[in-house]
């Protein structure tokens, strides 16, 4: 597997592609830059970016921009972004185009190797990979509306597991359920949400996103 | 003749001094004593000339009457002036290229003008009373004196023992009754205290502009230098740990090295933050005081910095803080461009006034409109403190800074 990096502070460059090379992913271009990054982006050796938001000049949210940017000129394109914060905004922009293939996760979700690097994969996969605070900001802010208020406590786990971009597997072994009590619950969240039922795990997953930022 | 200000009203001491000042300030009483009839009837006519505006009356009475009352004004504030030792000054809407017809409008809206009539309203009024007081005090004795010597009868022998004390009020409160009317005319005809005011609101609002765009701009560089510091050195350490626990089975050598260097950026993220509370507020100021904080600053400085410092303790901290980053950015400039060969601080504090002065013996040519000197001037303009760069092409440089503060 193959990624283009995009950090601009040396340090974490050295350090992310460190981690991504020793689990076997070959970085092929790390730029500390917007301009750069865009011209790194227009590239078609790499299977995945991993995308820091803020970069010089402004250090605003350069990285973000040419992310959303390349993933309009070419939909699908897998982009997995880092961030110091967490911005819901930040999390809409990204996912605005419900295409999956594309992830949003801390900075400091990277010292969990194991978890950074299966999120790598799963976004070059085609998967969905959002931070669970990202998901928490997006699942509050839509609890101001009712439905939500309708799903029981054990539903709003699962919700929140599946918002991550967790297969039904996955979420089962988290939680400690059987991979049938797992799909009863999306079945129901589902059913409340008013969502069509999916057994693609990744299209379901865009389609809880979708319902949590509308 | 030249009028003394009236700096005290206390009775001082019965001398020729005392006496010729009296004199003299109730000559001054006798003579707005006087000015009060002029005044009473300028008063009348100004209502006069408001009421006979519409029949076209006013209107020529107006344009006697106005000028006329300023020219009574001025006199009184000359007067007041030369008593209260401060500039008295008018300021009118302006009129002067309006004619005949079109200037009793203007006066009409032009509230200083109508200041102008209620103290014509007060000359003719109260303060004709505070005028008389001093003169009348005086004249009473020898009036009796005169009655008695003329007449002869033994009533005014008794209304001059009674009156014989009128010498002594009249040493007492002639010099606080004059005052009195001086001020009162001041509140009255100084409109440009008013003006003085409201420019010092519009400055008031100006640096207080300043100053939140000057924290604002702080707070963003402490936010820039916290994400771009010690923020990404912890993500970093986190990222080698967590690489070091991955290997730890398979690699123990290059797990021990991420180890190692994790350890290391530990240190710096530290360092980072050390530097980023130094630059809130410097913890030496805190322990120390605005003298020992500036020793500090002084002490690891590549060229000798001779410091004379006589600050008292209990500063206000935001001045402390101000003055040291001040004197901090001066420092640094004379390292940057001067080329100096030494250095000196001195400070003291006196008359409510904080003052320090920052010198180098270098090249010159400093600018005080640069990002770094311009924003310690706006720092202290918050504290409507001032800093003064002198430095001619050649050098010297002195930079001086001025900031009103009491100490607690």
């Amino acid at each position: 597997m193959r990624a283009v990096l995009a950090e601009d502070q040396a340090l974490l460059r050295v350090g992310l592609t460190r981690i991504l090379e020793t689990c076997g992913i070959r970085v092929v271009e790390a730029v500390d830059n917007a301009a750069a990054l865009a011209r790194a982006l227009a590239r078609d050796d790499f299977d995945v970016a991993v995308v820091d938001v803020r970069m010089p000049p402004s250090y605003t949210n350069e990285g973000l921009l040419a992310a959303v940017e390349a993933r309009a000129a070419r939909p699908g394109l897998p982009v997995l972004v880092l961030s110091q914060y967490v911005e819901s905004l930040y999390a809409r922009d990204l996912l605005a185009g419900g295409e999956g293939a594309v992830g949003y996760l801390l900075k400091d979700r990277v010292a969990d190797v194991d978890g950074f690097v299966g999120a790598v994969r799963q976004v070059a996969g085609g998967g969905t990979v959002l931070d669970p605070e990202v998901v928490a900001a997006l699942v509050s802010a839509a609890g101001r509306d009712r439905p939500l208020a309708r799903l029981t406590p054990r539903e709003r786990e699962v919700l929140t597991l599946m918002a991550e971009g967790r297969s039904n597997a996955a979420v089962a072994a988290r939680l400690f359920l059987s991979e049938k009590a797992v799909g009863k619950h999306t079945t129901s969240i589902f059913t409340k949400l008013d969502l069509p039922p999916d057994t693609d795990d990744n299209r379901r997953v865009l389609a809880v996103l979708a319902w949590l930022q509308g | 003749m030249k009028l003394p200000a009236i700096t005290s009203i206390r009775p001082g001491p019965v001398d020729e001094r005392g006496l010729v000042d009296r004199l003299r300030l109730t000559l001054v009483a006798a003579g707005t004593f006087f000015l009060g009839f002029p005044a009473l009837i300028l008063a009348i006519l100004t209502l006069l000339s408001v009421a006979l505006g519409p029949l076209g009356v006013g209107f020529v009475l107006a344009n006697a009457v106005v000028p006329a009352t300023e020219v009574l004004a001025r006199l009184h504030r000359r007067l007041s002036s030369a008593l209260l030792g401060e500039q008295v000054e008018a300021s009118y809407a302006a009129t002067a290229d309006r004619g005949f017809l079109s200037r009793p409008p203007v006066w009409l809206r032009d509230g200083n003008r109508w200041r102008d009539f209620g103290f014509l309203a007060f000359s003719g009024t109260g303060g004709f009373v505070l005028s008389g007081v001093p003169a009348l005090l005086l004249v009473t004795p020898f009036v009796h004196l005169g009655g008695l010597i003329i007449d002869g009868s033994l009533i005014w022998l008794l209304t001059l023992v009674i009156s014989s004390v009128c010498p002594l009020v009249w040493w007492v409160v002639t010099p606080p009754l004059v005052r009195a009317r001086a001020r009162t005319e001041r509140g009255l005809l100084g409109h440009s205290r008013v003006a003085d005011l409201e420019r010092r609101v519009e400055q008031v609002e100006e640096t207080r502009a300043e100053t939140l765009d000057h924290s604002a701009a702080e707070v963003r560089r402490i936010e820039r230098d916290l994400h771009d510091g010690a923020q990404a050195r912890i993500a970093a350490v986190g990222m080698n740990v967590g690489l070091a626990e991955k290997l730890l089975v398979s690699d123990p050598a290059a797990a021990a090295e991420l180890l190692r260097e994790a350890r290391e950026t530990t240190v710096s993220a530290l360092e980072d933050l050390r530097s980023v509370v130094r630059g809130i507020h410097p913890p030496v100021l805190a322990d120390r005081g605005l003298a020992g904080a500036l020793e500090a600053l002084a002490l690891p400085f590549p060229i000798p910095v001779t410091l004379r410092l006589q600050l008292p303790a209990g500063l206000p901290a935001p001045v402390e803080s101000a003055a040291y980053f001040a004197v901090a950015e001066c420092l640094a400039n004379t390292v940057k461009h001067s080329g100096a060969a030494r250095a000196w601080i001195t400070g003291e504090h006196r008359d409510g006034r904080l003052r320090l002065v920052v010198g180098d013996d270098g090249r010159g040519g400093a600018d005080p409109t640069s990002s770094g000197l311009g924003g310690v001037g706006r720092r202290l303009a918050a504290f409507d403190g001032t800093m003064t760069v002198l430095s001619p092409s050649g050098g010297p440089t002195v930079v001086t800074m001025e900031v009103p503060c009491r100490t607690t």
